[in-house]
């Protein structure tokens, strides 16, 4: 039978089908029940229900709305989860969800083993069942609002049947939601209608947010909106409750949506031109003609090339095997650039796999100098002398020690690059683990870890080195656990202060975040975002460091040694020895006092820069 | 360079995993193969070149050895057995070869037949990185 067989009827079908069931006599009857009980609702329904309803067949699925929601409810959400073209239109004359919905349950309860458990309206009218026992039938938003509160404790992020009165609740707090409007949308696929519902309810929400005072709905917090909204990021993203929550503390709503799409999607691919093989154009030049698509990076960087799109693998053609570029993210550039290695420099870089920044800085040192290259991971190093070996890089010396024992393996470095491992949540994009799995605990181990490493990295600096004397901190992270603090912690610990990196576009680092405040520099670091500017999160700080003398003199031996440690002595830091005696006097110095020092140190130092320039 | 061999030595050995750029190593009979590691250096002073023709770049560095068929030049005056440099024909490097025939009778042979064999290829990068010095 039709009615109650499994299938899903139009409205004709079911009238038919009633038809057929009541015989020629009640057919009328059976459609003036359905005509009048569409016209009024509300009068007939409890008086329709009250008695044996109507004497047909169409009891079962015909049972009229409870008055249960006033007119507030203008709302088509029912409408947009309705999987019947039927049910909206008679939405559409009556405004009435329950009705749809009851009937919705009427009609399919018996049917609802399949994939009707997934209809939202299945699911809330099921729940309004118990919810009626619960509750009252009042009409009060009062009521709602603890139906709401409820549903929000009681409810996990998985079990997806209890949004529906949340559906339908939250259709009556926010309103003036633009509400879908073609319902054949949704017919298509019930995950779909689902996630396109909450993606309404994540715009709508954010409407309100944005304008609060107006939107908003009596009685109800910002709190629960909040709430709300980050639940329903949380399931439509697929992002941990831990780190949206951190996303919600750093970005500003409308920024947070635009960087959980652009995490969706993939940044372009990048490669940067290898100089010591090839010119940028040259290369351009033959890539086109093997049939790539590609621009140049922009006005900020000489080297780098987007790919479009290509018939050949990028990673594969013979240019590429003949070294001529690498593949490289945008926002690894960065980090180099802000370093700007002169030739005839000895660098470090301290966590170099794969090797693309380290290529980078002996291109631009054109061979000379040195740089060490170095990663504490085995395997991945095995893929850096591979790199270095296929650009032509001749100036490298890679080796496997763990960063932290950095100044006593090998001190005395120009310029250090430390590229920290992080939590990775600036490249969600190119691992979507990362949305999940990680948590509090992963975050602050990270941060610890980044801590030791920028304090070693500072320690292999010489502050005394002519031409050099920087630090570059960079990860590709954008929690300020793992940035901010980590620079500030250096700048507390050791003696280096910040500068600006040379990078004129990027927004600028927090020097205040939540309850914590960081120093002032912090605005000279430099953060960028996958939405903002196309490239993946980043976060780059330059250190300058003005002393190698290590504060607090917890070891007075250190300065000593560090001052011998600079194997070339230049006349500028003759300076040096002065201040540090200074400080061997006062062991105890405190902080303020060192202040003035700097500032000495400080001309000394920016003339030692000049004169490199000027010679 | 030995400057780099001198601050190399300060890491520790454990530690050491290239200093400088690799040649080629040493194989149990005293013998030194050298590895395309070492192709920049040597490029430019190669006496003997051979060019291979765009169809058969891709063939060469998949290591395969070069036909006749796909042979674009060949500088004249090569012995047979020649250590060679392959160059694709917009003159990058591809690797080392071993001239299996002399350019005299390159030009005799059919286009079946092998011109060089194939020692080393920058395709090796990718395929085999793991083993790569």
């Amino acid at each position: 039978e039709p009615e109650t067989g499994r299938k899903k009827l139009s409205s004709h079908g079911r009238k038919r089908a009633a038809k057929r069931r009541l015989g020629a006599g009640s057919g009328p009857a059976g459609k003036r029940p359905l005509g009048g009980g569409g016209g009024e609702r509300e009068p007939t329904g409890q008086t329709a229900r009250g008695k044996s309803g109507f004497s047909d067949g169409n009891s079962k699925w015909l049972v009229p709305a409870k008055a249960k929601k006033t007119q507030p409810k203008g709302n088509h959400v029912e409408l947009s989860s309705d999987g019947e073209v039927e049910e909206g239109s008679w939405e559409m004359e009556e405004e009435e969800e329950d009705g749809s919905s009851d009937e919705m349950v009427d009609d399919y309860g018996a049917s609802s083993s399949e994939e009707e458990e997934l209809l939202p309206i299945e699911k809330s009218a099921l729940k309004q069942k118990p919810d009626r026992e619960g509750l009252s039938e009042d009409d009060s938003e009062e009521e709602e609002e603890e139906d709401e509160a409820e549903e929000a404790s009681k409810q996990k992020m998985g079990q997806k049947e209890e949004e529906g009165p949340d559906l339908q609740l939250n259709v009556d707090i926010d309103e003036q939601f633009k509400l879908p409007t073609s319902e054949e949308i949704e017919k298509e696929d019930i995950l779909f209608i689902y996630l396109h519902v909450i993606h309404q309810r994540i715009q709508g929400n954010m409407e309100v947010l944005q304008d609060f005072r107006e939107k908003r709905e009596e009685g109800r917090s910002r709190q629960e909106y909040l709430a709300l909204l980050r639940r329903d990021m949380a399931a439509y993203y697929s992002y941990s409750d831990f780190l949206l929550s951190k996303l919600m503390d750093i970005f500003p709503l409308p920024e947070l949506v635009n960087f959980l799409e652009a995490n969706e999607v993939p940044r372009p691919v990048t490669i940067r031109t290898n100089t010591l093989k090839t010119r940028r154009r040259d290369l351009a030049q033959a890539l086109i003609n093997r049939g790539v698509n590609l621009d140049p990076l922009g006005k900020w960087s000489k080297t780098g090339l987007v790919i479009y799109d290509s018939t050949v693998p990028i990673g594969a053609t013979p240019e590429y095997l003949a070294g001529h570029y690498m593949l490289q993210g945008a926002s690894s550039l960065l980090p180099v650039m802000a370093l700007a290695p002169q030739e005839n420099e000895r660098i470090l870089d301290m966590c170099c796999a794969p090797g693309g920044k380290t290529s980078y800085i002996a291109q631009l040192m054109k061979n000379t100098g040195m740089i060490l290259a170095n990663d504490s991971n085995a395997e991945r190093l095995r893929s850096v002398v591979g790199n270095l070996h296929r650009l032509g890089v001749t100036n490298a010396v890679v080796s496997n020690c763990d960063g932290r024992q950095f100044p006593k393996v090998l001190g005395g470095f120009d310029r250090v690059l430390l590229d920290a491992p992080c939590s990775g949540t600036g490249v969600i994009s190119k691992d979507p683990a990362v949305k999940t799995n990680k948590d509090e605990a992963d975050i602050l181990r990270c941060a610890h870890l980044q801590k030791e490493l920028i304090l070693s990295a500072i320690d292999s600096v010489n502050a005394a080195s002519e031409t050099g004397g920087y630090i570059v901190y960079c990860t590709c992270s954008i929690m300020v656990e793992e940035n901010e603090w980590v620079v500030d912690y250096a700048l507390k610990k050791r003696n280096v202060r910040l500068v600006a990196t040379g990078l004129d576009f990027g927004k600028e680092g927090f020097t205040r975040f939540r309850d914590r405040r960081f120093h002032p520099s912090l605005k000279c670091t430099r953060r960028f975002y996958p939405h903002t500017h196309n490239m993946d999160g980043f976060f780059i700080a330059k250190l300058k460091k003005f002393s190698n003398a290590i504060p607090q003199a917890r070891k007075d031996e250190e300065p000593a040694v560090e001052a011998a440690a600079p194997p070339a002595v230049p006349d500028t830091s003759t300076a040096e020895p002065l201040p540090k005696k200074k400080k061997l006097e006062r062991s105890k110095a405190e902080e303020e006092q060192k202040l003035p020092q700097p500032a000495l140190k400080k001309k000394r130092s920016l003339q030692a820069q000049k004169r490199p320039l000027k010679a | 360079s030995e400057k780099l061999l001198k601050l190399a030595a300060s890491v520790p050995r454990e530690s050491l995993v290239a200093p400088g750029t690799c040649f080629g190593k040493f194989t149990k009979s005293q013998k030194f193969r050298l590895s395309v590691t070492a192709l920049d250096f040597l490029a430019p002073y190669a006496k003997f070149k051979v060019w291979v023709k765009p169809g058969s770049e891709q063939s060469f560095l998949y290591g395969n050895h070069v036909l006749k068929s796909g042979l674009g030049r060949i500088t004249e005056n090569t012995a047979q057995y020649q250590g060679v440099v392959v160059y694709s024909m917009a003159d990058v490097p591809l690797g080392f070869g071993v001239a299996a025939k002399s350019t005299q009778e390159c030009r005799k042979v059919d286009p079946l037949a092998i011109v060089v064999f194939h020692q080393a290829d920058v395709g090796e990068y990718v395929r085999n990185e793991d083993t790569l010095t």
